[in-house]
């Protein structure tokens, strides 16, 4: 794919001379030609004109704001050009119906847990994550379903703390703020993971409204939630540890301040290059015989899980098979 | 909506069905429920920019009904009814496509003195198609068969070798 994702992390301004794109800052002025870009990521403070946005929108790029914080904001979604009756129909039957509903979710929690587990066979870490996973087939409820994610998860961070040095451990899950290095990281990461699946949904007839393991009323864009979380681990989770362990992100690397500790400005720009990177690393997908990028891999998701909404596959998560 | 006499009951059924119905039965489904992948496909853009391309001196698309959409028309002694295409490949769903272009314009719009061609820019070739009785019976029971599999699930997908350069080729095989 020759498209690529832009990600401004200076204050800037989107202007539109024709059919290029150009981002201007105090430094410098940089055309970015118009199909050269998949989504664009601001993380500045950023000035967009509505002739930009027509232009964006009539190729289908998606703009993806985040506060200074690296909080996700909002997004310019696009008018949606995919549109099916029969899919948001056959989604919405699937939440109504508490025992597909179930599954789907189950389903999320499943692939989540055993990439996380994925991640810690990586680093030669024991866990308990299949032991607690046999709790999830006997969960009735969404609340008990998620109750089982939580702990997975809480299992998971204290195994990941095993191999991060001191400083970088994560303790506790913080968020809103994180108060500390690691945790600042896995909430800007998981944001920007949100973000992308976002860009992949909108380009499928999924409604991403509609959701199963998170309540369609968690946020706008529920279902990139749902999918959000059989990610995490593999590219966010990884991302960040590979960082630690290289030292390559380090304590300069953020701002601290009482209670909290943020992302700053070459920890951001670190951070975003090597998601990047991540994001377009290539793995020989089995079933389709093609090399596939981790993007892309997100896709796959959606369409996998149009194919069990209609009835034509079954659902099975992504768990990475490397 | 007209009927076309002898399908009463059925559906009306776009042009680019009965091209489908030739070429994967998934595809035609897909697409008729509404699962669109053109937004990204190479091939899809190089099909799109043939059409706008091409015998851009006789542009005039013919519209009608939201189901014909014959790429140009040429008023000459008759009307010539022309679908461009990129290779001759599937060439038994274009002739379909046309042979239904033909039927419905001569049956539900009472358009005599028709002829149909499909043309091949790119292989500088062009074939002529016209109506025949025994085409005819074969459309209808086609637009029958369409209905049928649209109502029904999704059809399995059968490897071809075409699956490769299909814009559903991931939805497919994932």
């Amino acid at each position: 794919m020759t498209r690529k994702n832009y990600y401004l992390t200076t204050d800037g301004l989107l202007k539109r001379k024709e059919n290029t794109v150009y981002f201007l800052n105090k430094d410098s002025k940089r055309p970015i030609p118009i199909n050269k870009i998949y989504s664009i990521y601001a993380y500045g403070a950023l000035s967009i004109s509505s002739q930009v946005l027509n232009l964006l929108s009539r190729e289908g790029i998606p703009v993806h704001f985040f506060n200074r914080y690296g909080f996700y904001t909002g997004s310019f979604y696009l008018r949606e050009t995919l549109l099916s009756g029969d899919i948001i129909i056959k989604q919405a039957e699937h939440v109504l119906d508490n025992e597909r509903r179930m599954e789907l979710a189950k389903s999320f929690v499943r692939g989540a847990a055993l990439n996380m587990k994925r991640v810690l066979g990586y680093y030669g870490l024991e866990n308990g994550i299949s032991d607690t996973l046999s709790d999830l087939e006997s969960s009735g409820s969404i609340t008990e379903v998620m109750n089982v994610e939580a702990r997975i998860r809480s299992d998971y961070y204290s195994a990941i703390d095993g191999i991060l040095p001191e400083g970088f451990r994560i303790e506790r899950r913080t968020r809103r703020p994180p108060e500390n290095m690691t945790n600042a990281m896995i909430s800007f990461g998981n944001s920007l993971l949100y973000s992308t699946v976002i860009t992949e949904l909108y380009n499928t007839q999924l409604n991403p409204t509609i959701s199963y393991l998170h309540e369609p009323f968690a946020r706008r864009y529920s279902l990139a939630l749902d999918l959000s979380e059989i990610f995490k681990p593999t590219i966010i989770d990884r991302m960040i540890i590979s960082l630690i362990k290289k030292r390559a992100i380090k304590v300069e690397d953020f701002e601290h301040g009482m209670n909290q500790c943020l992302l700053n400005d070459s920890g951001k720009r670190k951070f975003l290059a090597e998601y990047d990177r991540r994001l377009g690393k290539t793995v020989k997908h089995r079933e389709l015989g093609r090399k596939v990028s981790y993007r892309r891999l997100i896709r796959l998701e959606a369409y996998k899980l149009i194919k069990h909404l209609i009835g034509q596959k079954r659902y099975e998560p992504f768990v990475m098979w490397w | 909506m007209s009927m076309i006499s002898g399908l009463e009951g059925n559906p009306a059924v776009r042009g680019l069905q009965i091209n489908y119905y030739f070429i994967c039965r998934t595809k035609l489904w897909f697409f008729s429920h509404n699962i669109q992948m053109e937004r990204e496909s190479e091939l899809v853009k190089l099909g799109r920019l043939l059409h706008e391309e091409s015998y851009s001196r006789e542009k005039k698309e013919l519209i009608i009904d939201d189901l014909i959409a014959a790429d140009f028309v040429k008023r000459k002694d008759c009307l010539e009814v022309h679908e461009v295409k990129k290779s001759n490949t599937m060439e038994e769903a274009h002739r379909f496509q046309l042979i239904y272009y033909l039927f419905y314009l001569k049956h539900v719009k009472g358009i005599e003195n028709l002829k149909g061609f499909i043309d091949y820019p790119a292989l500088k070739k062009r074939t002529e198609v016209s109506l025949n009785d025994e085409d005819v019976e074969e459309l209808k029971n086609v637009i029958k068969d369409i209905d049928g599999i649209i109502r029904g699930p999704p059809p399995a997908p059968q490897r071809k070798p075409i699956c490769r350069s299909c814009a559903y080729f991931e939805l497919c095989w994932i």
